[in-house]
């Protein structure tokens, strides 16, 4: 009987580049299973954050149990783990897959492989999961599925002639895909009498039961009131509550090998449910944790204040919220001559960065100004002394540095063979290495370029879509940290040093971007009452220079009859522009002037 | 009750000048005779709702007040005259345009009471009125101004605009010339606004009009000075007068004295309400056909706005603010008000403090800074 309920179970993701609709594939599986009817299901529920709603895309993966009765006439259980969509998350997404035995591949039949479908194969396969091809939007006219299902064969090394041809918008095919998850992804294995190994591969935080873990139950079983550990930390907690997903948290007895559920301990902090970890039983451990774990670090660095400077605890308060439900969100505090008090935080990437922003300026409702993005710099001292840098403004002065390190990543860029010149132009300009070149089809190519993280955090995606009509795709791993020539940009207002625009930067690059940023705060920073020279400098020695010239007047001559009301909003207005403005030195500068160094073209 | 000063809005143009964001009209001409009979019956209304008040100056704006019919004018401050107490010897002021009235036009004014009048010349030169969008020529400004002396004004004020586009600074030393010869009372020297839902601000988002600031501050200093030597004192920003001859009508708007504004878009503020009429011709007159009056905007202003507006409005006069004044009026100390702003704008030498506070030369030029730290 309990061998039997194991069969029944298929535990599956699906993979996709973004836009080629998983989300909207997830929706029609739930709808088509009858765990929830169309009425209740507000427009995909796997995307339940409007953030990911309005961007397309998923950023906290979750879980959800369907019950199909299959073509055999019998019951599945399958377990739809939803992974997030973006590069950023990649480990989030490796950790998911490792709590699945196959992966829905859903293709865009027009526009086939891109650089994440790749990506996300890799992942799966280095998880061992059965791979199952589906090309999607067969209903646009464009849509062109012999030619994809080539394609697949050919790049993926995958048999794709009899892959589901859907569209998952207008729900045709879906039947397909469930029959292809019962027929192909094998049942999982495990054994319920094992010391337990559960891998947790989502958190979140719940108000009244603490964080909520999304397991997958490898070996063993998992009950109430039992006391579990957590592998890398060594913390013990006592299980209050295990529990399936299906359209709400419904508790059961126990967990056992091959299920997907929750569990909740009373964990105040997702910090102690690290995605990847293993969960096992305090008093009868496993020998060996699940293999894969790792401390994810952020990338990526940026400093943010409160636009409002009295909304500082505010926002230390929304920054605490949010890390309870996101273990990558790093932060501490830091102060800027230039913006005050706020906070130096860290991220796995620049959409989880911009993500981050947006919750905060929206849920929270804190305007904020953000510096220029950095990287974590390794600095060799001449004392020997190695120090790893995030903030530029902690740089030890030139004298100080013996040598310094940046991260370099592994790029893997996909676009039509006609932009080849220009994606590897780019990639040059942006101190790319070339690595190798492999033509996918006759049209389409896959670069490969080491390319420093500094390099790519600022623009790259951006120009790399504009120089390819939105063509290329995009993906990246860290690789190691290289030795670089390195420098520190400051930026000087009316001779004064402003902390917050200093950046670390490839000494080759330093004049140009230099330059270009000395002329872009011209544009940004108005006029004042006098003269102000806008200098860009490395160490001592000035290397470009723009004035903004003084403004000649400000008054309003006219005299609008007695309307004064229209005089004060006047002056209102101005007042308020005045309020957005950081005071550095004597000289005012508006809040876009700290994010202006980022859209330089 | 305290004297208060009564505007009159005529919001009737021949023809609507390329930079003017005024509330005026062309081609409404059919709307003039209910118009006038909008202003009698807002009058008699007004009247009836402030008993007590007593006049101080009347001044008839626009539009341009002298472009229609003589007889609506006369009506009209007859009316006053039976409605309102008026003081002696008060301030009449009414503004025209050269080209649209005539001498007999002034001695119908002169004989009902207007003792002031203001002629809108903006340019000397006959290529920058055309520019302007102006109807007259120089030639029928120098009439016009023959016939106001002939009429008997001896109260006469010209308006005038700097910094317009393609004037040099030539054209405008001769402008201010060729002006003074002719020996008005009181000069209005404005710097050109290019307001939005303008021609020229439609020119200028094409990039179709050059300005340039240091030119039009080099004009701004050339006309304090000249205007100086030529015995026309700078009593505000825009304003110079010889002695005596300043214009008590705009002072009370300086000084945060009650006025009240008849007429469409005509404000008022009185017993420390603001509030405005609407600004549609036709709606002001089917209001008050309905025995209404129709005001669109009130505002009661508090002891702290009521502050705000007698620093931003105070300050717009040369002599600026006294704190003895300010202290009689609020029972408050100015110092204890607005110390740090006070003490920043004299760091910044845009004012100057004694027992009057007042901008500099260097604080007329950012005047607005000057009035938005006190918000």
């Amino acid at each position: 009987m309990v061998l039997d309920k194991k069969k029944k179970i298929r535990n599956f993701s699906i993979i996709a580049h973004i836009d080629h609709g998983k989300s909207t594939l997830a929706d029609k599986l739930i709808e088509s299973t009858g765990l929830i009817s169309q009425r209740e299901m507000a427009n995909q529920i796997l995307d339940n954050m409007d953030l990911e709603r309005e961007r397309g895309i998923t950023i906290k993966l979750q879980a959800i149990r369907l019950v199909y009765k299959a073509k055999d006439g019998e019951e599945y259980l399958l377990n739809l783990i939803d992974t997030p969509g973006h590069v950023d998350f990649t480990y989030e997404v490796s950790r998911s897959l490792a709590a699945c035995e196959g992966a829905v591949l859903v293709v865009d039949a027009a526009q086939g492989i891109e650089a994440q479908t790749l990506a996300n194969v890799y992942l799966a396969t280095d998880n061992d999961l059965e791979i199952i091809p589906v090309i999607n939007k067969i209903d646009l006219p464009s849509a062109d599925p012999s030619r994809i299902k080539n394609e697949i064969e050919d790049v993926i090394g995958i048999e794709a002639q009899d892959a589901p041809l859907i569209s998952a918008k207008e729900g045709v095919g879906i039947e397909d895909v469930l029959e292809s998850i019962v027929k192909k992804v094998p049942a999982p294995k495990g054994d319920r009498d094992a010391p337990l190994k559960a891998l947790i591969f989502d958190s979140y935080y719940d108000l009244y039961r603490g964080v909520i873990a999304s397991i997958r139950v490898k070996e063993g079983t998992i009950r109430k009131n039992s006391k579990i550990k957590m592998m890398s930390t060594g913390k013990i907690f006592e299980v209050d509550e295990v529990g399936l997903f299906l359209s709400t948290l419904v508790p059961v007895d126990e967990l056992s090998a091959g299920e997907v559920g929750y569990v909740a301990a009373s964990i105040k902090n997702v910090k102690d449910t690290r995605v990847g970890d293993t969960i096992t039983d305090a008093n009868n451990p496993a020998q060996e944790p699940l293999p894969g774990y790792k401390k994810i670090n952020p990338m990526v660095y940026c400093g943010i204040y409160p636009a409002d400077g009295a909304k500082y605890e505010d926002l230390r308060d929304a920054l605490d919220k949010l890390q309870l439900n996101d273990a990558a969100l790093q932060f501490e505090p830091e102060t800027s001559v230039a913006l005050g008090f706020g906070f130096r935080c860290g991220f796995l990437g620049l959409l989880h960065m911009e993500i981050i922003q947006e919750r905060l300026e929206r849920e929270y409702n804190i305007d904020l100004v953000t510096t220029a993005p950095s990287v974590i710099y390794k600095v060799v001292k001449t004392n020997n002394e190695t120090i790893w840098v995030d903030n530029p403004t902690n740089l030890p002065p030139a004298v100080e540095i013996d040598y310094m390190e940046e991260p370099i990543v592994n790029a893997s860029i996909m676009a039509p063979t006609e932009f080849l010149g220009s994606v590897m132009e780019l990639c040059q300009e942006r101190r790319g290495v070339y690595k190798t070149m492999n033509y996918m089809e006759e049209k389409r190519v896959v670069l490969e370029y080491e390319l420093p993280l500094n390099e790519i955090i600022y623009d790259f995606f951006d120009a790399l879509k504009s120089r390819t009509k939105g063509y290329a795709s995009f993906d990246y791993e860290l690789k190691d940290y290289q030795r670089s020539s390195l420098v520190k940009l400051d930026i000087l207002l009316n001779t004064e040093i402003v902390d917050a625009l200093s950046f670390i930067i490839h000494n080759d690059k330093a004049y140009n971007r230099g330059r270009a940023i000395a002329e872009k705060l011209k544009e940004v920073i108005p006029r004042q009452m006098f003269e102000i020279p806008i200098q860009a400098a490395i160490g001592g020695k000035i290397i470009a220079r723009e004035t903004i010239r003084a403004m000649r007047k400000d008054v309003l001559s006219k005299c609008y009859g007695g309307d004064i009301s229209r005089k004060r909003k006047l002056l209102e207005k101005q007042k308020e522009g005045k309020k957005r403005m950081r005071q550095v030195g004597n000289v005012e500068v508006p809040q876009e002037a700290f994010m202006a160094v980022l859209k330089l073209n | 009750m305290e004297y208060c000063g009564l505007y009159i809005h005529i919001p009737f143009c021949k023809k609507k000048c390329y930079y003017c964001d005024f509330p005026s009209y062309c081609n409404l001409e059919n709307l003039i005779k209910p118009y006038i009979a909008a202003l009698k019956k807002e009058i008699q209304l007004v009247s009836v709702k402030y008993p007590d008040i007593k006049i101080k100056t009347i001044f008839i704006g626009g539009g341009t007040p002298t472009y229609i019919n003589y007889k609506y004018i006369i009506e009209i401050i007859e009316l006053i005259k039976y409605c309102f107490e008026i003081k002696n010897n008060a301030e009449i002021s009414i503004e025209g345009n050269p080209g649209t009235f005539d001498l007999n036009k002034l001695l119908e004014y002169r004989k009902v009471g207007i003792n002031r009048l203001s002629i809108g010349l903006q340019a000397w030169q006959d290529n920058l009125l055309k520019k302007l969008g102006r109807i007259h020529t120089q030639k029928q400004f120098k009439q016009a101004m023959d016939n106001a002396k002939v009429a008997g004004f001896e109260n006469i004020n010209i308006d005038l605009i700097f910094g317009l586009p393609e004037q040099c600074i030539e054209d405008w030393k001769e402008t201010l010339e060729k002006v003074t010869l002719l020996q008005p009372t009181h000069l209005s020297c404005y710097s050109l606004k290019i307001e939005e839902e303008t021609p020229f601000y439609a020119l200028y988002k094409q990039g179709k009009l050059q300005i340039d600031e240091d030119l039009e501050r080099e004009m701004y200093y050339y006309t304090k000075k000249f205007l100086n030597s030529k015995g026309y004192h700078h009593y505000e920003i825009s304003n110079f007068a010889k002695t005596d001859f300043e214009c008590i009508h705009n002072g009370i708007y300086w000084d945060v004295k009650p006025y009240i504004g008849l007429g469409s878009s005509a404000h008022s503020f009185i017993n420390n309400h603001r509030y405005s009429n609407t600004n549609t011709v036709s709606r002001y007159i089917k209001e008050l056909s309905e025995d209404r009056l129709p005001i669109k905007n009130i505002n009661k202003i508090n002891q702290e706005q009521l502050m705000q507006e007698y620093m931003f409005l105070g300050m717009r006069k040369i002599d600026g603010v006294s704190s003895k004044e300010f202290n009689k009026i609020f029972g408050k100390d100015i110092d204890f008000v607005y110390w740090n702003v006070l003490r920043e704008l004299q760091e910044k030498g845009l004012i100057e403090k004694g027992e009057k506070i007042y901008l500099t030369s260097k604080g007329l030029d950012f005047a607005n800074h000057v009035f938005q730290s006190f918000l």
